[in-house]
């Protein structure tokens, strides 16, 4: 492999590893509540902006990464009580509804709390990049790719191990039959969208000092990210991953060998085709895809 | 034969209302204001625009009045907030006309807000000097339309001019999706043969790209590369340069005037360094030297702008403070309000010293600046520093 595809490769995975941690976020709301939830391009916009709002302010980088997730943390939990939650007997189309609408405030809002201007956080460890094979890669790149790895493997344990992450489980599957056996579900609910805003949270700290932040910086990830939630199998965390690397790489090295311009367009192409073939995803549901 | 009788009270009435009106006419003359009309997109998503614009012609008016206004007479200044939207654009610009009767229109933030006040104004005759950027606003020249922002071709020209005398004619172009990336990169690749630049890649990136190195590595790996061009604005540029950066490429690296703020030194870091850009002369307002003809002109709107209204002055409001200056200028020159008569007063400036540069307008230039309006700036040490 040239040194060229490998910078190629190393570009795509960096920018599919962050569609991977927002597509996650749609995955676990998905998975407890059947809801498609369109402000978590919100929540990492959030983090993203707490954080470098904070740290500007003077506080330490580790604390202001802290608070920001946290406060986004609260956001989700407040979206999920006051909004979704009061309308938790309407069908599914109409909470994909709200939380579109929850977006648009949230975006209003951040412009009237923060501003209109692009805002930057330092990388964790330093911008001198690391040089592999003779291609270039941030350290802060490795990062996203390292948190990404742990942060699914901490949500496998929590929704395989834990009361709770069983207890959300088992509201997707039937939500009936888990009121039935004593889960609250409105707790379900709430965690579920605290879960997704915390993460979406630390997708934005750590893609911050990569891609800047602004008010509207959630719009396209949030899209991207679904888009990758969709391609690896929606509800599945190893196809969140497996879809946000696919559709990133995608993109890169269909913007270096055939044409920048036409990198999007050759990205969503291969993905219809990809749903085409497999209609649950990549990793997805298999029931959908039986013949 | 009844009816007259009782009319003919009210007639006379009215035959006095009307003599003492024109009595009054003759006293009132001195003293009636100079109308100055303006649409700007105050709010609305080019609010950045119309939000300077506004607040500088309001501060000048409000000054020029305190000094006694021009010509003997006050100033009276109606701004009208078109919101970006250019039907709107055409509604005020019709209500200014023909309600409020002003003498001369100054505005229209966007482009296209400009267009849509074009044909009322050219049919009424009224004097307009717009503060949009597009070069098809004044060519090809209409009659009463001026404007005083500098155009992207003119960022694409100083650009190429500097790069020619550096010695660099084999060019890479990397540019964003949007109106402005594309309309610059456009106005770019129509010059660049004048002046024997040749472009070897053209690459682009979407507006929410979040890296831009697959594309970096294709221009790196384009034979005899020996400058890149970034037309963008936002924060793609910004990723461009850390990209550049991160890739290790050695040749030099221009951005476009789109990213002419501190800002962008701010967000791109030490990644910045050794970049070259086009900017205005009021954004290096203080690096002047003492002998630029500029120089007053600009530290003294920078002080008055930033002392108002605690905020940082930007060029889109030094747009604002020329095109009331040459107006002003202008009924001087013609001593009256006459519509025909300021029209060309303004046709027939020369030599004055606005934000912009020195502008020189003629029957066949309705802009009047040269490229000498553009500073090339370099990235020093984490500020701006002129070149040459």
């Amino acid at each position: 492999m040239s040194a060229e595809s490998l910078q190629f490769v190393a570009g795509g995975l960096t920018t599919g590893a962050i569609y991977a941690l927002v597509a996650l976020g749609f995955s676990i709301i998905f998975n407890a509540s059947g809801v498609i939830n369109f402000a978590q391009g919100e929540f990492v916009m959030i983090g993203g902006m707490s954080a470098a709002t904070l740290f500007a302010s003077g506080m330490a980088l580790p604390v202001a990464i802290a608070c920001a997730v946290g406060a986004a943390g609260i956001v989700g939990l407040m979206l999920a009580k006051f909004a979704v939650g009061r309308a938790r007997r309407a069908d599914v189309v109409t909470l994909i509804i709200i939380t579109i609408g929850a977006s648009m405030l949230l975006r209003g809002l951040a412009q009237i709390v923060w501003d209109k201007r692009i805002h930057a956080l330092p990388s964790l460890s330093g911008h001198r990049p690391v040089e592999l094979f003779g291609a270039t890669i941030l350290p802060q790149s490795l990062w996203v790719l390292a948190v990404t790895i742990a942060v699914v493997a901490m949500l496998s344990w929590f929704f395989g191990q834990t009361r709770l992450g069983k207890a959300m489980l088992a509201t997707s599957y039937n939500r009936l039959a888990a009121e039935l056996v004593g889960i609250d579900v409105r707790i379900v609910l709430l965690a579920s969208f605290g879960l997704a805003a915390v993460l979406g949270a630390i997708a934005g700290v750590l893609i911050a000092p990569i891609t800047f932040v602004s008010y509207d910086s959630g719009v396209m990830l949030g899209l991207k990210g679904f888009a990758a939630a969709i391609l690896g199998g929606l509800g599945s965390f190893p196809g969140a991953v497996v879809g946000g690397l696919t559709l990133g790489l995608l993109e890169s090295l269909a913007a270096g060998y055939l044409s920048s311009a036409y990198k999007d367009v050759i990205a969503f192409v291969v993905m219809l085709a990809v749903l085409l073939v497999m209609p649950g995803g990549i990793l997805g549901a298999r029931t959908s895809a039986r013949v | 034969m009844g009816i007259i009788d009782r009319l003919r009270p009210a007639t006379s009435l009215a035959g006095m209302v009307f003599a003492l009106m024109v009595l009054g006419a003759g006293v009132a003359a001195a003293q009636e204001p100079i109308r100055i009309g303006s649409i700007l997109s105050v709010t609305g998503p080019a609010s950045f625009l119309g939000d300077p614009e506004q607040k500088t012609l309001e501060m000048y008016v409000e000054r020029l009045n305190a000094a006694g206004g021009v010509i003997g007479r006050k100033l009276q200044l109606t701004i009208y907030d078109d919101g970006g939207d250019a039907e709107k654009a055409r509604t005020f610009t019709k209500r200014l006309i023909e309600q409020d009767k002003v003498d001369v229109i100054v505005g229209g933030s966007t482009t296209g807000t400009t267009m849509a006040a074009i044909p009322l104004v050219e049919q009424a005759q009224i004097p307009f000097i717009s503060l949009a950027g597009a070069v098809g606003i004044i060519e090809p020249v209409k009659k009463w339309v001026f404007k005083t922002p500098h155009t992207d071709r003119m960022a694409c020209e100083k650009i190429f001019a500097d790069m020619r005398e550096r010695k660099l004619v084999k060019v890479a172009l990397i540019s964003g999706t949007g109106g402005f990336d594309k309309s610059m990169r456009a106005e770019c690749l129509k010059v660049a043969g004048r002046y024997g630049i040749e472009i070897v890649a053209d690459e682009t990136y979407g507006a929410a790209d979040s890296d831009m190195t697959a594309q970096l590595t294709k221009i790196k790996a384009t034979p005899g590369l020996q400058a890149v061009l970034n037309a963008g604005f936002g924060q793609g540029p910004v990723i461009v340069t850390r990209n550049y950066r991160q890739l290790g490429i050695t040749v030099p690296l221009y951005q476009s005037h789109g990213v002419a703020s501190k800002q962008f030194i701010k967000l791109a870091g030490d990644a910045a360094e050794g970049v070259r850009l086009p900017a205005a002369a009021l954004l290096v307002a203080e690096l002047l030297p003492d002998t630029d003809p500029q120089k007053a002109v600009v530290v003294a709107y920078k002080r008055d702008y930033e002392a108002r209204y605690k905020s940082d002055v930007s060029t889109f409001g030094g747009h604002a403070y020329d095109g009331l200056m040459l107006v002003v200028d202008a009924i001087k020159r013609a001593g009256s309000t006459d519509k025909a008569k300021v029209r060309d007063a303004i046709e027939n400036t020369h030599g004055y010293i606005g934000t912009g540069g020195v502008v020189n307008l003629s029957a066949t230039d309705h802009l009047g600046l040269d490229l000498s309006a553009f500073r090339m700036l370099e990235v020093k040490n984490g500020d701006w520093a002129l070149v040459k």
